[in-house]
């Protein structure tokens, strides 16, 4: 016996980038991730060629999930061609032979940072969410041991007082993205900052959420069919973003979160974030055949 | 001492709300307790005195189950407690304390999130307790401040820009957000000028009148306890040396330390 | 008046005051013995420094025996108020006995009239009608209308002596110690409580006071029981 025997030959890197130990060692935390969903599981964090903050955590958990058959799709705030979103889908495909796409309803794996795409997803899609900051205690409790007990104990009204002074300071609540959620009645999480507008989207979900943050080393996930619960005050509702009436200016859709993009006269012109639902929309108009998948919003408003 | 022994009590109904018996706590060679027995009853106010290092806060900070004894019982006559609270995990102290346990300490820092509204920091105890509606954590946070006679024209400003008084009546709305059955206050007028010092006592014994709420009071100044309390005991290194009515031990102190500081303070 | 049961029996009372600091103890009084019935006035007498404010405060449980008992007849029972649980001795306070002096504990911010309805209050009478009452004893004693909602802590020592009266004396308890309420008191004043003295003693209240002018209350004495250093030479019915 020979060390040859015992070894694979040498090659430049591993299939789907990551060594076996380490994508063993992220499907370990990925499943207790879904077995407790919302809690946040920390992790080794390798090194990957690119830097941290840049969706690496999201990056690990993508190569950890890709398969020979996988399609993959990347989106940075709903683009499918921002040069981030694209060097990371191109390197998707080249250490995994992965097929690239930008549309939803092709995809299998979609990394994102910041949005959850507006057509529904489906049980046979992962998402996978960039995240930055994964302790939604951190503005309330700066000590992160103390924040773990917070979270053992599921003491969450110091984030419930952050609520309350917003109402007070502003007469309604300010948070914008990453608004802190309850998942599965237990754990409170931070969604990645996706706006307000996309947290619905997680609720009872059909497809499994994957959140992941590499410099923090710590990932968590939301499993389908999981409650999903902005933390709200009982008589004051919770609000997405009042985008249900506004129109994109290239596409003509309405009803999707848009972009508010300033015009130089004053005034702003909006544009569709999902990029390619925009794209679709605009071949659709000029005859070509293009399928547009079922909504979370319908006119407007969500539907469950 | 010639002092006989007094008989166990005959006329007061019911159970003592607190009893404590035995407990002793060391932190390395320093002995802070030592087979310490307190018992409070529903209504009433006791007052512990000491000089500093008697063992007085340390066992006050028991009370409110923040440390644990090396050995000890400690038991509230509480509809939902039952057993040696001591034995709680910290998740049911936590629980226990929040609902049921009210405190003020001498240093707000130790009570209150500075940097928060005063009224966030009230309505973060009602947070606590499951209260999700924002216009009852509002009108409650509002009463108690206004109970406490903290000025509502400021209640949304934060502790850190407001005078020590101000700081404590904000704990003490705090404490009393939820109708504690017990009481607990750390030396709460220490280190204010004398006259806010008495508007503060004011307004705790008004809120023992009218709430008829059962406290402990611990203090270094007799002063205070006289005013507060109804029993005080007496602590010297980490024993209590002297219990009695107030006006007992202050007019007719048994133990030689209790007539030192008696003397002391005269 | 001896026909019923005594309110309040003292038996071999003694009481010294160890000052630890002067290694040395203070002698004030031993072997007191008497009985006081339903209805009866006592009077205290001996010169100055004899130990007759020791003995009411003895009894009272300001100071805490040495040897002896003092059985009192209280609404629930019988119970030795020598040794007595304190939270006994406080609920009895409230509840049956009361100790009229010369000197008001005025709190800030509490209004004279409250300050009279207090004990009423705590017996349980409503609001309204305790405070009604607070205001006749008030205008009894002679403390002036304008009066009775002001905080008592900026009295002359006159009023608030008066306030103190009409508290101490609003609601008849089943045993009443005094010591020298008619000290530095008016004549009107003096009046009101020499009646509302006879009136409780009518009601049945059993009453032991020290009185530096005893003429104020000669009427109402049933009895007087005379200290002298080291032993009480005298218990005359």
């Amino acid at each position: 016996m020979t060390l040859s025997t015992l070894t694979r030959p040498w090659a430049a890197i591993s299939w789907g980038f990551l060594d076996a130990s380490a994508k063993r060692e992220m499907r370990r935390k990925m499943i207790k991730a879904i077995a407790v969903p919302g809690c946040q599981m920390p992790y080794a964090s390798r090194e990957v060629p690119m830097a941290r903050g840049w969706g690496t955590g999201g990056l690990q958990v993508t190569l950890t999930l890709l398969r020979t058959d996988s399609v993959v799709k990347v989106i940075d705030q709903g683009a499918d061609d921002s040069v981030n979103a694209a060097s990371i889908r191109r390197f998707l495909s080249r250490v995994s032979a992965a097929a690239e796409t930008w549309d939803t309803l092709e995809a299998t794996l979609i990394q994102s940072r910041h949005r959850v795409p507006e057509e529904r997803l489906r049980e046979d899609q992962v998402l996978v969410l960039q995240v930055p900051n994964p302790e939604p205690l951190r503005p309330v409790q700066p000590n992160m041991s103390i924040a773990r007990q917070m979270h053992a104990d599921a003491d969450y009204g110091r984030l419930w007082l952050v609520l309350y002074e917003q109402m007070v300071r502003s007469g309604r609540i300010m948070q914008g993205a990453a608004y802190p959620a309850l998942v599965n009645g237990r754990h409170v999480m931070t969604p990645s900052p996706i706006p307000r507008w996309d947290v619905p989207k997680l609720h009872m979900a059909r497809h499994l959420t994957f959140l992941s943050a590499g410099r923090e080393k710590r990932l968590y996930a939301v499993p389908p069919f999981t409650r999903v619960e902005p933390l709200v005050f009982s008589d004051v509702p919770y609000k997405v973003e009042d985008h249900a009436d506004l129109v994109c200016h290239r596409s003509g859709l309405r009803g999707v979160f848009m972009n508010e993009i300033p015009q130089d006269g004053g005034g702003s012109a909006f544009e569709a974030s999902d990029s390619h639902l925009g794209i679709k929309a605009i071949r659709r108009a000029e005859g070509a055949a293009t399928t547009i998948g079922p909504m979370w919003y319908e006119e407007g408003r969500f539907r469950p | 001492m010639t002092m006989m022994d007094r008989l166990p009590p005959t006329l007061v109904a019911g159970a003592p709300l607190l009893r404590m018996t035995g407990v002793s706590r060391r932190f390395g060679r320093v002995t802070a307790l030592e087979d310490v027995a307190a018992t409070v009853w529903p209504g009433e106010v006791l007052g512990i005195v000491g000089e500093s290092g008697s063992g007085k806060s340390t066992l006050l900070r028991m009370m409110n189950l923040e440390d644990s004894p090396d050995a000890g019982d400690y038991r509230l006559a509480l509809p939902d407690t039952a057993g040696n609270l001591f034995d709680l995990d910290r998740f049911a102290r936590r629980q226990l304390c929040a609902r049921r346990i009210g405190i003020v300490y001498q240093n707000p820092h130790l009570g209150l999130l500075m940097g928060h509204s005063s009224s966030g920091n009230v309505a973060e105890r009602l947070l606590m307790a499951g209260e999700r509606s924002f216009a009852a954590l509002r009108a409650r946070a509002r009463g108690a401040l206004e109970a406490s006679e903290f000025p509502l024209t400021r209640m949304d400003d934060p502790p850190k820009l407001l005078s020590g008084g101000m700081q404590q009546r904000v704990q003490l709305a705090k404490a009393i957000a939820l109708e504690p059955a017990l009481l607990l206050l750390d030396e709460p007028t220490t280190g204010l000028d004398v006259s806010v010092q008495a508007l503060v006592l004011d307004t705790l014994k008004r809120l023992q009148r009218d709430l008829a709420i059962t406290m402990v009071i611990v203090s270094h100044d007799l002063g205070v306890i006289r005013t507060m309390a109804d029993r005080v005991m007496v602590m010297r290194h980490g024993r209590v040396v002297e219990e009695g009515l107030v006006d007992q031990v202050f007019q007719d102190p048994q133990h030689p330390y209790t007539q030192e500081l008696v003397h002391a303070k005269l | 008046m001896p026909n019923s049961e005594p309110v309040l029996v003292v038996e071999g009372l003694a009481k010294t005051f160890t000052m630890h600091h002067l290694g040395q103890s203070l002698h004030a009084f031993s072997g007191v013995g008497f009985a006081l019935y339903p209805g009866q006035f006592l009077l205290l007498k001996g010169p100055n420094g004899v130990g007759k404010s020791t003995l009411l405060r003895s009894i009272w449980r300001s100071y805490m025996p040495d040897a002896g008992q003092v059985w009192f007849s209280h609404s629930g029972g019988r119970i030795d108020l020598a040794r007595a649980a304190d939270v006994d001795i406080a609920q009895l306070r409230r509840s049956d006995m009361g100790f009229v002096t010369q000197f008001l504990i005025a709190r800030p911010r509490v209004s004279a009239e409250e300050i009279v309805a207090e004990p009423l209050r705590r017996a349980g009478l409503s609001g309204e009608d305790a405070l009604a009452d607070a205001r006749h004893w008030l205008a009894t004693f002679g403390v002036k209308r304008d009066l009775w909602r002001a905080y008592p802590t900026s009295f002359s020592g006159g009023e608030q002596q008066k306030v103190n009266l009409a508290r101490a004396l609003i609601r008849p308890p089943r045993l009443l110690l005094l010591d020298e309420p008619t000290a530095s008191l008016d004549a009107g004043a003096r009046a009101a409580l020499v009646a509302r003295l006879r009136e409780l003693k009518a009601a049945g209240v059993a009453m032991i006071g020290v009185f530096h002018h005893p003429g104020d209350v000669a009427a109402l004495i049933d009895g007087e029981i005379e200290l002298q250093a080291k032993e009480v030479r005298d218990v005359a019915v």
